[in-house]
């Protein structure tokens, strides 16, 4: 039952996009860890540590939009606070990793560096077990969740939608990465968690470790898309578009917005949580930062460059945006915020449906 | 006091109790024991200090076409908005049958209930087909985690069709619903009213924007409705009031100003002055 | 008249001769220990007389030199007999007087009591003043005689106090019982500290038993009482004071933001830049004037008021007609776009201006502080900046119920169709109005420039506030906006004081979360069949 349950998830892809999924798991599982091992760093078709590094971030980014997506393209409900469901899951299995480092930190301690620094004495209650993989794969996801029911309750509860929404949960990502930010709280402050050295035993640093990491960010991708291309055309998809479009006469039919909106909204939370605990291993790093609203808002534009409620837009949006902010910011960083800043203003007031409604469009005029 | 209780007071959230997941599902059965479908009592509505309802009495038979008329700002919109939960009533009950109290509702449980609503303006879901539209609107369990795993049976598919021919889109089955002509719009509520299949229909002026043909089309429809459902129909129309032919209620000033068939609420002099007087 | 004057003349004269100072009392200022010294300065700063202000005062700046066995004070090439003042030949073998830094201290202290006696009305009060932090029970006898000779209320009132500080150790229990009922007036900490040993309340100190006699000791610790009371008011005082401040500051941010959000419906996630641009204003005008007007440099911000209404104005303007206009009834669509104005902007001002903050000076009339009651000392800059945020809401007020700008700003919030076609310029006021609301923002960002760092990064710390403040208001209320600024600046103030400042703007935030659960429409709600 188990193949044919997957089998229906898949038919929610047409023959095409069966297709270009097929091609991209082959691309990211063999030909990149191909040429990343095989081929000397010499050879043009060497792919470099960096270039996987930075494409396994960029793929997590990925994650991200496509829930920002479901929830935006698809929910009509704009957050100004996915960074706070990305840290959240980061920092949980970031604290993992700050565990498996052992007593090899600086001051060879049980406890993280951090924490020593802060003279501390044992693990604050809210760690215990993190040195797990299975608990902190468990808060990867059950945090942001929770987290997300919680807010998302309340505020869809009493009806707080549009821009409402948007600034009261760019409200709570300030709060978060102020509590953050402070030492007390355990979050390691202003550096966060950082200076991994092993994940399940292995070094991180390595090149296995590495491509591991890619092809398991790869995978998730992929399902997290063939997930929510189903779950769009499931007749779950069709309400939360009609929420979108018309709330009130959703309610007069009656359906009740609050569970379709909440379901969406907690899984959204959840999928950024697994991107942030993907992220985190790649990256090395996750501090408070990731919770800025600037960062919050970038994730609204990769989904817009790309073209909302698309699923394959934000994606192509995602690496779009972040291969030019890395290009940028090492040829020309003074520019990098003009051009980020004029992308925001040149889609939404020129290219509404971003870079998919412009290929449709010039499909349509060959056509 | 209970835990369940203390929740309620102080965040408000009412837990059903036959749900151990919180879900209000609350399933009434409607009870027409006195053969009484709507009950209207003492309804107050006021938006600073302005009263758009003013002690409304209204009852409304099982089985019943009533018309309701009254000049701007009569209350007639209010009365819907109370009716369907969307406004709150100041004082006073709202009964649908003898056991359900309308005001303890949400807007989904009272559509849950049994008692469907057609805007003024027509709203239906543009970005979606005609079909989805009515799939959308057709009685089922409408609860979120079954929409995600629900598929349409072949019944389902026929009553859809059904539906179709009656509202005569069966042509347009797979266009978006916002490129329909704005009396394709009318006709596609009423055809998502008729797939809830409630047991009250509300008409906020439903032949706004037909032709002569298409209005009595609907009269017609409505007529052939009554009996199986009962119905409340706000019109300035007198012709479709006339075709329709059932009681007629004068609203005026958020309370009820005559009461009777179409001739004798026209002959009555209160009536008049309101319309013509002034 | 003339003969009470001669009379005065004589007694004047009288005092001075008699006081001359005891010639061994001076030679034990050039003692070799200390112990001596100190004593001697003493004694000497008791008999409050100009000679031993004098002797004193060549001490402490290192003039005064033992020759032989006498002490002499040199002042250049003069030297002059330290005890009588009488000018001698410059002695051959003198020998300066070492003054350590322990007899430095008595030294100035000595100085400012005899300050007590100087003839110029502000000298008196401010040695008086220093005596109020400084005094010991050797004192006592001078302070009185002092406080005799006093005519001067403010003065009188500080010395009594001083008095009974120094006559805290007095042996006499009813001395020492009326200086605590004197002190039991003041509002001071440090007064509170000397009463505390007395009462014996010191927090479980072993072998602080308090006063031996009861009744000093009772009176005390009605004392300590009274001024913990008054202590507490004061702190209270300020903490409120220092949320009006904020609550003014967020007003500013959020009035411009009433105008474009709550009346336009924009969402203008570029305002902090707003602000910004008003902030810079001030450093540009002080810039000019530093280097154009260095004089006047003191009126640059008055100067400033017009450039950062008028600069913020400006980019309101080019920020509407080329961007906002497309986007009218897309307000998630607005909010995306400004964000990335935003972006530009602060690029735009690391790019003119550098990254690194810049300095923004008070200008002299905005500094320093006033002290209406005891331990409360209230900034006043930002008494400027609540007068300022006060004149700015009224100008507001005026423009929006007052002129047509405001009328047809009105017409178009309710009915833009309608406007439209009674002849209402709807583009043109669009325009104005967000040029009006930039425009106050220039002038929000002026006043922060005045109390906190101005860098290109500022504005993104505002954002955030200001549309709760306009949130929590309600959409369209200046009223509202009010209240709700004050209110939130005030509650944050009122929570920092026990929680400190992070926690505090997190309860605030969650506070505000939680109250639009129950107050959607915020605190001054629209109701009726227009709102959805």
């Amino acid at each position: 039952m188990r193949k044919a349950f997957v089998f229906r998830f898949l038919e929610a892809l047409d023959a095409r996009q069966q297709l270009a999924l097929a091609a991209f798991l082959a691309v990211t599982l063999l030909l990149v860890p191909i040429l990343h091992l095989a081929l000397p760093p010499g050879n043009v078709f060497h792919v470099s540590t960096y270039a996987i590094t930075l494409l396994g971030k960029i793929m997590c980014y990925a994650i991200v939009a496509v829930a920002m997506d479901l929830i935006w393209g698809y929910g009509g409900i704009l957050s100004l606070g996915h960074g706070i469901f990305f840290a959240l899951g980061g920092y949980a299995f970031g604290m993992y990793l700050m565990r498996q480092i052992g007593r090899d930190g600086s001051y060879h301690s049980d406890l993280p560096d951090f924490m020593v620094f802060l003279d501390w004495k044992e693990l604050p209650w809210y760690w215990t077990g993190s040195d797990n993989f299975l608990w902190a794969a468990l808060l990867v996801i059950a945090v942001p969740a929770l987290v997300a029911f919680i807010f998302g309750y309340f505020a869809f509860r009493s009806r707080i939608k549009g821009v409402y929404f948007s600034i009261i949960t760019q409200a709570l990502t300030y709060a978060a990465m102020l509590l953050f930010f402070r030492n007390e709280t355990g979050f390691g402050g202003n550096n966060g968690f950082t200076d991994f050295k092993r994940v399940l035993g292995y070094t991180i640093t390595s090149p296995e470790t590495r491509l591991v990491l890619f092809g398991i960010t790869a995978s998730v991708l992929a399902a997290t898309f063939v997930f929510a291309r189903w779950l769009v055309a499931s007749k779950f998809g069709r309400v939360l578009t009609a929420i979108r479009d018309a709330e009130s006469r959703v309610m007069f039919i009656g359906y009740d917005p609050l569970w379709f909106k909440l379901f969406i909204w907690t899984l959204s939370a959840m999928l950024c949580g697994i991107a942030g605990a993907l992220y985190v291993p790649q990256v090395g790093i996750i501090n408070p930062s990731e919770m800025s609203v600037a960062n919050s808002i970038e994730i609204a534009v990769w989904v817009a460059v790309g073209g909302r409620g698309t699923l394959i837009g934000p994606i192509v949006g995602a690496f779009a945006v972040n291969l030019a902010k890395s290009w940028f910011t090492v040829s020309f960083p003074e520019y990098w915020l003009f051009f980020l800043g004029l992308l925001f203003i040149v889609v939404t007031l020129l290219l509404p449906q971003g870079l998919v409604g412009l290929w449709r469009m010039l499909r349509q005029a060959k056509a | 006091m209970s835990a369940r209780d203390v929740l309620r007071k102080i965040i408000g959230i009412e837990l059903d109790e036959n749900s151990p997941f919180g879900y209000p599902a609350r399933q009434h059965a409607l009870d027409i024991s006195h053969n009484v479908i709507l009950y209207l009592d003492e309804i107050t509505v006021s938006f600073d200090g302005f009263k758009a309802l003013n002690k409304l009495n209204l009852m409304i038979d099982a089985g019943e076409l009533r018309c309701i008329i009254g000049p701007n700002g009569a209350g007639k919109t209010t009365m819907m908005d109370v009716i369907t939960g969307k406004t709150r009533s100041d004082s006073g009950t709202a009964f649908f049958g003898q056991s359900i109290d309308l005001s303890r509702l949400t807007e989904a449980e009272i559509a849950q209930a049994g008692i469907g609503r057609k805007f003024q303006k027509p709203t239906l879901f543009e970005h979606h087909s005609v079909f989805e539209n009515l799939e959308l609107a057709m009685t089922t369990d409408k609860r979120a985690r079954v929409t995600l795993t629900a598929c349409l049976r072949d019944e389902d598919r026929d009553r859809i069709a059904d539906t179709l021919r009656l509202i005569r889109l069966d042509g347009e089955t797979d266009r978006p619903a916002g490129l329909l002509s704005h009396g394709q719009k009318q006709w596609l509520e009423i055809g998502m009213l008729l797939m809830q299949d409630p047991r009250l229909l509300l008409l906020d002026e439903p032949v706004a924007g037909m032709t002569d043909d298409e209005t009595m089309r609907t009269a017609e429809l409505f007529v052939s409705l009554a009996g199986k459902h009962s119905l409340v129909v706000v019109e300035h129309d007198m012709a479709f009031v006339k075709a329709l032919g059932g009681k007629v209620t004068v609203l005026h000033e958020g309370s009820v100003l005559a009461e009777g068939d179409l001739d004798a609420v026209q002959n009555d002099q209160r009536v008049i002055e309101v319309y013509l007087g002034r | 008249m003339f003969k009470t004057l001669l009379a005065l003349l004589i007694f004047a004269c009288a005092t001075v001769a008699q006081a001359t100072p005891d010639a061994a009392l001076v030679r034990q200022l050039a003692d070799e220990d200390s112990d001596v010294k100190i004593a001697a300065i003493q004694t000497l700063a008791r008999t409050s007389d100009p000679d031993a202000l004098r002797i004193l005062k060549a001490m402490s700046e290192d003039g005064l030199a033992l020759a032989g066995e006498q002490v002499v004070i040199v002042d250049g090439d003069k030297v002059f007999d330290a005890a009588t003042g009488a000018p001698v030949p410059a002695p051959e073998n003198a020998e300066a007087v070492t003054v350590n830094n322990r007899i430095r201290r008595e030294l100035a202290s000595a100085l400012a009591a005899l300050k007590l006696f100087d003839s110029d009305p502000a000298a008196r009060l401010e040695s008086a003043q220093r005596l109020q932090s400084k005094v010991d029970a050797g004192m006592a006898p001078l302070i009185a005689r002092a406080l005799e000779k006093e005519s001067d209320a403010e003065i009188k009132a500080l010395l009594t106090l001083a008095h009974a500080q120094a006559n805290l150790a007095n042996n006499d229990p009813a001395a020492r019982l009326a200086a605590v009922r004197a002190l039991s007036g003041s509002s001071s900490p440090a007064v509170k500290n000397l009463l505390l040993p007395l009462s014996g309340q010191t927090g479980g100190k072993a072998g602080q038993t308090g006063d031996p006699d009861s009744r000093v000791r009772y009176a005390a610790i009605s004392a300590v009482k009274a001024i913990d009371a008054r202590l507490s008011r004061a702190e209270t005082i300020g903490r409120i004071f220092s949320g009006l401040s904020l609550g003014s500051i967020l007003l500013l941010g959020a009035l411009g933001l009433a105008i474009t959000y709550g009346v336009m419906g924009i969402i203008n996630m570029a305002h902090g830049e707003l602000l910004m641009i008003g902030a810079y204003s001030a450093y540009a005008a002080q810039s000019l004037f530093r280097n154009y007007f260095p004089n006047a440099i003191d009126w640059y911000l008055p100067a400033a008021v017009p450039l950062a209404f008028f600069s913020a104005a400006l980019i309101g303007v080019l920020m509407e007609r080329t961007v906002i206009r497309w986007l009218y009834g897309r307000a998630l669509e607005t909010l995306l776009a400004t964000w990335g104005l935003s972006l530009m902007l602060i690029q735009a001002a690391r790019v003119l201006f550098g990254a690194q903050n810049v300095e923004v000076a008070n200008p002299g009339w905005m500094s320093g502080s006033i002290e209406p009651i005891a331990n409360l000392p209230l900034p006043l800059n930002r008494i400027v900046i609540i007068g300022f945020a006060l004149c700015v809401l009224l100008l507001m007020w005026v423009l929006m119920n007052r002129t047509r700008l405001g009328m047809f700003v009105r017409a178009v919030t309710q009915n833009r169709a309608m406007a439209a076609c009674v002849g209402v310029p709807t583009a043109r006021v669009d325009t104005l109005a967000f040029a009006l609301g930039a425009g106050i923002a220039g002038l929000g960002g002026l006043a922060l420039s005045q109390i906190s760092n101005v860098g290109p990064d500022m504005g993104q710390g505002y954002i955030v506030d200001a549309f709760m403040v306009v949130v929590l208001g309600g959409v369209g209320q200046l009223a509202g906006a009010v209240w709700a600024a004050l209110g939130l600046g005030v509650v944050t103030k009122l929570i920092e004081g026990w929680s400190g400042a992070v926690i505090a703007k997190i309860v605030v935030l969650v506070f505000v979360i939680i109250f639009i659960q129950k107050r959607p429409q915020g605190l001054f709600a629209l109701k009726g069949r227009s709102v959805d």
